[in-house]
Order: C-alpha cells, then sequence, then structure tokens
C-alpha cells in the first residue's frame, strides 16, 4: 500500500546552468514555430512533394516515440515477466516516455498542413480503416492519454501533501482508487505501443519501391516493435545512467539487471532482419547498394557489438556506452527507413533538414530533457536509493 | 464414418489455413483489375503529341484562374469567403498569369508536358504526366481522415480539402509522386488532377460541370489526349497498336501496371525513358491494406489480435499484483 516510499524526489535546485540553457533552445525553437505558422512549412524546411516527410516525422515521431518506450518495455519485464522486481525504476521510466510522446504528438500538429481539420479523427465517419496512419494516430493519442494517467499518481502524491484541505482531500481520496484500477490502465499501457510501434513499420510498406529493398519488407511491423521494446530497453539503462551522474545520485543497479534483457531482443531482432533479407533474395544488395550499404551496416554492426558487450555483463560505465551505442544502431535502423532508405526518384533533390528545421527538433529534444530534470526535482520520480545494509 | 469425419475436419482445417495465408502469400496480381464499366478514364497517345503545352495552359485556366464573372472585389475584402485562397495569393496568382514556368508537377500545375531526348540515337518523344486515377490508389488507402476518396462509379481519385489535415501521407504512398503540396503557404492545400470534377475556388463551377470533359482534353489540338470510358479507351489504346505495326511498344501503360489505372499510356518509347516507374501488376495499397487487415482481423468489428493481447496481458499482470500483495502483507506482518 506504501508504493510511494520507493520513490524519492531528485536533490538539486530548479534553476541551474543547464536548465536554463535547455529553456533557451526551446524559447528558439518555438520561435521558428511561430514562423512557419505565419509563413508555411516550406521557407522553413527542405521538405518537397518528392520528400514530404522530413525529419520531425522521422525523428520525433518514429524514433523519439521509439526512445520513449522505456514505459513500455520496463512494463512488460515488471507486470508480465518478473513480478514487480522493477517497480522502482518505473515510474522515471514512465515520465520519459510520457514526454516522448507529448512531444512527438506536439511535432506532429507542426508538421501536419492543416491542423484545423484533424479533428477528424475524431469524427467516426471519417476514419478510414484501411490507412496505418489512421491506426497510429489513435494509438498514439490513446497512448499518451493513458501515459499521463500513468504518470498522475506522483502528481496526486504531491498533491495530498498540500495544506489546502480541500485539495489533499480529493488527491487521498482518487489515489487508493487509482492504484486499484491502475494496473488494467497499464495493460493498456502495453497494449497500445505494440499496436502502434509495429505500425510505425506498417506506414512506409505502401510506398513501394520508394524505399530501398534492404528495408522494404512486409516484415517491418514485426522489427519495429521489436525495435522500440530494444531502445526502449537501452534507453532506462541509458537514463539511469545519466540520472545517475546528473542528479549525483548513487547508481541504480536495477539498470544492469534489466541491461541483461537486451541482447535477447537484440538476437530476435537481428535473425528476423536477416531471415526476412535471405528470404527476400537481398544478401547480395547488403554489399552492393553504395550508401546504403553503408548504413545498412552501421546500424547492424552498432547493434552486434553492442548485443556482443550486453553479454559480457558490463558494469555501470560500459553498460552507459553500449546502451547508447545500441540506441544508435537502433536509430539508424529507424532513420533509414524513413529518410535514409527513401528515395522517391531522382528528379527530386536529396533530402537533408535545413537548420530551422532541425532547430524544432533540437527544441523538442529539449523540451524533453528540460521537463524531465523538473519533474524528477518537483515529483517522487526516482528509485529511492538502496540504504547501506538494506538488502 | 470416423475416418471421414477426420479426414474432413483436417482438410476443413488446411483449408481455414491455407485461407488465412492467402492474403499474405497471394499476390494481387493473381486476379485481373476489376473496373467498372462506367469508368472513365484518358488515353495519351505520345506519338501524337506534339509538345505545344496546350493542355497545360489550359489545364492552369480551368483549375486556378478566377471566373470572369466571379465577384472578385466583393470576395477580397470579404474575411469569410475565400479568404483561404486570398490570403495565400501567390506572385504568379496575383498577376493573375495564366502561364507558369515549371520543370515538374507542382502546386501550379495539375499537369504538365515533358520531353524525352537522346541526343545520341535522335529518339525523342513527348510526356504528359498528371494523376493516374489508380484503381487501388495508394492516396486513398493512406489518407487517414478520407480526404482522398475514389469515385465508385466514374473512377475519379478526388481530394475534399474540408477534411484533409495535410498529413502528406498521400503523397509518400503516390507510387507515381504526383499529389502536390503548397509548401510555400501557411494555410496549404494538396493539388492533384481531379479530371477537373473540382474548382480551386468553392463558388466557382468546375470545369467539368460547364463542359462535361477534362481541359487537357478539351484543348489538346492533336488528340493526343482523350477523355472517355475506360473500358473503350482501352480498346482505342489496342486497336492503335495493331492496326500500326512498330509504332508502338507493345503495351498498354496502365492496362495492369500498379492493378490498373484509369489513364492509359501509348508510347513509341519505352515507358521508363518517359519517366514512368516500373511498377508490378499490383497496389502496393492492396498489399498494405492485406498486411493490416492480416494484422487487424476483425470479428464483428472488434480487431481480435489486441483485444486478446489485453486480455492476457491484464490476466497475468492481475494475477502477478496479487501475489505480490500476498507477499507484502506476509512479509510486513
Amino acid at each position: 500500500m506504501s508504493h510511494h516510499e520507493e520513490y524519492v524526489e531528485a536533490p538539486g535546485k530548479l534553476i541551474t546552468r543547464t536548465t536554463v540553457t535547455l529553456a533557451l533552445i526551446v524559447c528558439a525553437a518555438f520561435a521558428v514555430i511561430a514562423y512557419r505558422y505565419i509563413f508555411g512549412i516550406g521557407p522553413i524546411s527542405n521538405l518537397s512533394d518528392g520528400y514530404p516527410w522530413g525529419v520531425w516525422l522521422a525523428y520525433d515521431v518514429s524514433l523519439g516515440t521509439a526512445f520513449a518506450c522505456g514505459g513500455y518495455a520496463l512494463a512488460f519485464l515488471c507486470y508480465i515477466f518478473n513480478g514487480w522486481k522493477y517497480h522502482p525504476m518505473i515510474r522515471s521510466a514512465v515520465v520519459a516516455s510520457m514526454f516522448g510522446y507529448a512531444l512527438a504528438g506536439f511535432s506532429v500538429l507542426v508538421d501536419i498542413g492543416r491542423y484545423w481539420n484533424a479533428y477528424g479523427f475524431f469524427v467516426p465517419s471519417r476514419w478510414q480503416p484501411n490507412s496505418v496512419m489512421f491506426e497510429v494516430a489513435l494509438c498514439v493519442m490513446a497512448y499518451t492519454v493513458i501515459l499521463i494517467i500513468e504518470f498522475a499518481p506522483s502528481l496526486l502524491e504531491k498533491i495530498a501533501t498540500f495544506k489546502s484541505p480541500l485539495l489533499s482531500g480529493i488527491a487521498e481520496f482518487i489515489l487508493p482508487k487509482l492504484d486499484k484500477a491502475m494496473i488494467f490502465i497499464i495493460a493498456l499501457g502495453m497494449t497500445l505501443p505494440t499496436m502502434h510501434q509495429s505500425s510505425l513499420g506498417s506506414l512506409l510498406y505502401i510506398t513501394g519501391h520508394k524505399l530501398h529493398p534492404l528495408w522494404q519488407t512486409g516484415a517491418l511491423p514485426l522489427l519495429f516493435v521489436t525495435n522500440a521494446m530494444l531502445l526502449g530497453f537501452s534507453i532506462v539503462v541509458f537514463e539511469s545512467s545519466l540520472s545517475a551522474l546528473g542528479f549525483k545520485r548513487p547508481y541504480e543497479y536495477e539498470a544492469l539487471e534489466i541491461a541483461r534483457f537486451i541482447p535477447i531482443v537484440a538476437i530476435f531482432w537481428l535473425a528476423v532482419r536477416f531471415i526476412d533479407l535471405i528470404i527476400r533474395g537481398q544478401v547480395v544488395a547488403m554489399f552492393t547498394s553504395g550508401f546504403h550499404s553503408v548504413f545498412f551496416w552501421a546500424e547492424i554492426i552498432l547493434i552486434v557489438t553492442a548485443t556482443v558487450r550486453f553479454l559480457r555483463k558490463p558494469g555501470p560505465k560500459a553498460a552507459f556506452y553500449t546502451a547508447l551505442m545500441m540506441c544508435f544502431g537502433g536509430g539508424f535502423y529507424r532513420m533509414s527507413v524513413y529518410l535514409i532508405g527513401f528515395n522517391p526518384g531522382d528528379e527530386w533533390n536529396v533530402y537533408f533538414p535545413s537548420i530551422p528545421e532541425a532547430m524544432i527538433t533540437y527544441g523538442l529534444i529539449a523540451l524533453e530533457i528540460l521537463g524531465y530534470i523538473l519533474l524528477a526535482r518537483l515529483l517522487k520520480q526516482l528509485p529511492k536509493p538502496h540504504a547501506k545494509g538494506a538488502h | 464414418m470416423k475416418s471421414t469425419r477426420r479426414t474432413f475436419i483436417k482438410a476443413a482445417a488446411v483449408g481455414a489455413g491455407a485461407a488465412a495465408l492467402t492474403p499474405v502469400l497471394a499476390h494481387a496480381a493473381d486476379h485481373a483489375p476489376s473496373f467498372n464499366p462506367d469508368e472513365v478514364g484518358m488515353l495519351y497517345d505520345s506519338t501524337l503529341c506534339v509538345g505545344c503545352k496546350a493542355c497545360v495552359y489550359s489545364c492552369r485556366k480551368a483549375n486556378f484562374e478566377r471566373d470572369e464573372n466571379a465577384r472578385r472585389k466583393k470576395d477580397m475584402f470579404s474575411p469569410l469567403r475565400n479568404s483561404e485562397a486570398d490570403f495565400v495569393l501567390t506572385a504568379e496568382d496575383a498577376l493573375e498569369t495564366r502561364w507558369v514556368d515549371v520543370y515538374d508537377l507542382d502546386y501550379r500545375t495539375k499537369n504538365i508536358i515533358k520531353m524525352y531526348n537522346d541526343p545520341d540515337t535522335g529518339e525523342f518523344a513527348f510526356v504528359k504526366r498528371q494523376c493516374m486515377h489508380c484503381n487501388a490508389p495508394g492516396c486513398v488507402s493512406a489518407c487517414p481522415v478520407k480526404a482522398m476518396t475514389k469515385d465508385h462509379v466514374t473512377g475519379v481519385v478526388e481530394y475534399d480539402r474540408g477534411k484533409c489535415i495535410g498529413c502528406r501521407y498521400c503523397q509518400l504512398a503516390c507510387p507515381f509522386n504526383i499529389p502536390a503540396y503548397e509548401w510555400h503557404k501557411p494555410l496549404a492545400r494538396i493539388i492533384k488532377c481531379e479530371l477537373c470534377r473540382k474548382s480551386y475556388y468553392d463558388d466557382q463551377k468546375s470545369y467539368f460541370e460547364k463542359y462535361e470533359q477534362p481541359a487537357c482534353c478539351d484543348a489538346c489540338p492533336a488528340k493526343a489526349v482523350i477523355y472517355g470510358k475506360r473500358a473503350d479507351l482501352l480498346e482505342e489504346a489496342k486497336r492503335r497498336i495493331a492496326e500500326n505495326p512498330g509504332r508502338y511498344v507493345d503495351k498498354v501503360y496502365g492496362e495492369f501496371d500498379y492493378g490498373g489505372t484509369n489513364v492509359l499510356y501509348i508510347s513509341k518509347v519505352d515507358f521508363n525513358k518517359l519517366g514512368m516507374p516500373d511498377l508490378p501488376n499490383y497496389s502496393y495499397a492492396t498489399k498494405s491494406e492485406k498486411l493490416q487487415h492480416t494484422i487487424y482481423t476483425t470479428i464483428a468489428h472488434v480487431p481480435v489480435a489486441p483485444v486478446v493481447l489485453y486480455a492476457t496481458l491484464a490476466t497475468i499482470a492481475v494475477t502477478h499484483r496479487a501475489k505480490r500483495n500476498k507477499n507484502d502483507k506476509g512479509g510486513r506482518s
């Protein structure tokens, strides 16, 4: 009943050099966003009719939500496979996931040209179940709501300590009820990412020959959902090292145990990747595709190396770098499917994000980190450090 | 008796398994594209085209120009009427130019003539590019909000900007790269050929409503592009190929390509050289929809896989929680 004893606030002040720098980057990005709404997408981006999807979708949505899969991967581990063992880690993962998804949603609003029509997703007569985008949009919106509900307890706990008897009374009234219902919400929080993370892969299936054969496959949904799981675990390991360092807390040794699950997922992913390439007869293409081969091997080598290093049970520092390596490898895969492997034809200039376009992406990343830091310092998010002799 | 029943069950099981796998494994190419007899389209004969670009001019005039008798002044000053169109007047629009010099399809034109020229062989040909009005269009399949629709009677792929959210998935999904986006406008829309069925302006009649055929077909002096029912056009294309041996490549582009398109092409020069993509005899959209509907098979409108997944996860999680609460109590008291 006293779950919140598992968690503590992060030490430190709210206004530091880091948070101020991050806030400045966010402000710059919002200035660019304002410009985009006044003058259109064309003037600030390198997008074209051939390359209609750029870094906002490739990074912020496709990769951003995968990096935000920490909550998803950890939920599987915690509630399905080993009965609550890593429960103390889950709150910080959920906060990171919440920010990742909310900002992915926000960047979609920046990206879509006719945002005032977006209410169409809630008009049943406009639903188009053949569209992969439709499924992705509904699932991502639903999951963002789920993440906010999963995050709510830590906020309510804070409110419960308020002096106002009304506010604390309400919080204390909701908390136990939410606690009971939470497990069903968590189950939904595992189902929805499975659905939309796989569909993020299916999205590109319709492009046919425009996506390079090294990446174009009917196995895209399976590869994407596994990749999301892989990145989810890696980001948990990465974030716990980073928050130990940034918040000057003792290292969370659970992260090293979680790291043991990464190779299992990675080997499965690699197996699917290669079996699919062999079945589709693309073995030669792995070596003969020039520029694309380079990115293909970058992705494979990073993931394989990280897998081998994780199998050797690395210490805290090595685990941090290996997780980072895995994030890059898995990230390369997603970026390749959305951008690098995508070629609409020779008549378009190859897309590379413009500075203002990248600025928006940097701003959203900064906002994510800033939000994480502020919430970790304000609310009880991080696992309680193990007292000496307690275990 | 028993054995026959078992055989039957076995056969049924194999049959069901095969039926379940068919959508994934079978190529849509196995089925000839089915077109409604009333579906319309265009036939473009590259050998007849003289490259005068009358179609490009008339297309721009028909689709983007304000009507002579439209109450322009009133429109300009009313914030409600056509505010979207007027607010974003581009340089070309403001000058009312009927001619724009564009190199490829973009937001300024729904139709363009390009030239293929090989200096070594002296071989050259023109090609007209616009929406192909596919049988199973990628854009229609991709659109999440039914802004792109294929008319069941005419087969015309139409765009409804009142529904469009501007996600540009249609551009990504089109194998011909046809839909164009008004990149320079804050209130942008998708521009693509709708066989002149819709005007850019709400209060203006479309060219088709006035003249009952697309502007390009109306304008072509060489009759290189003609409008009609797809079945008739296909017959005409085949007749031309049969009657003029050596004049054409023995193929009607669009008969089977990408699952069939309502716009058909015949040419002397190889279609690849004209920039027409080499496409399979099925639509990517069909494959994508099969993949999606195999994952999300529905029984009575309920997607099975997510529901089963949710039920399983919830059951396991609840069981674990019960165990944990028991241990907690045991441990603490």
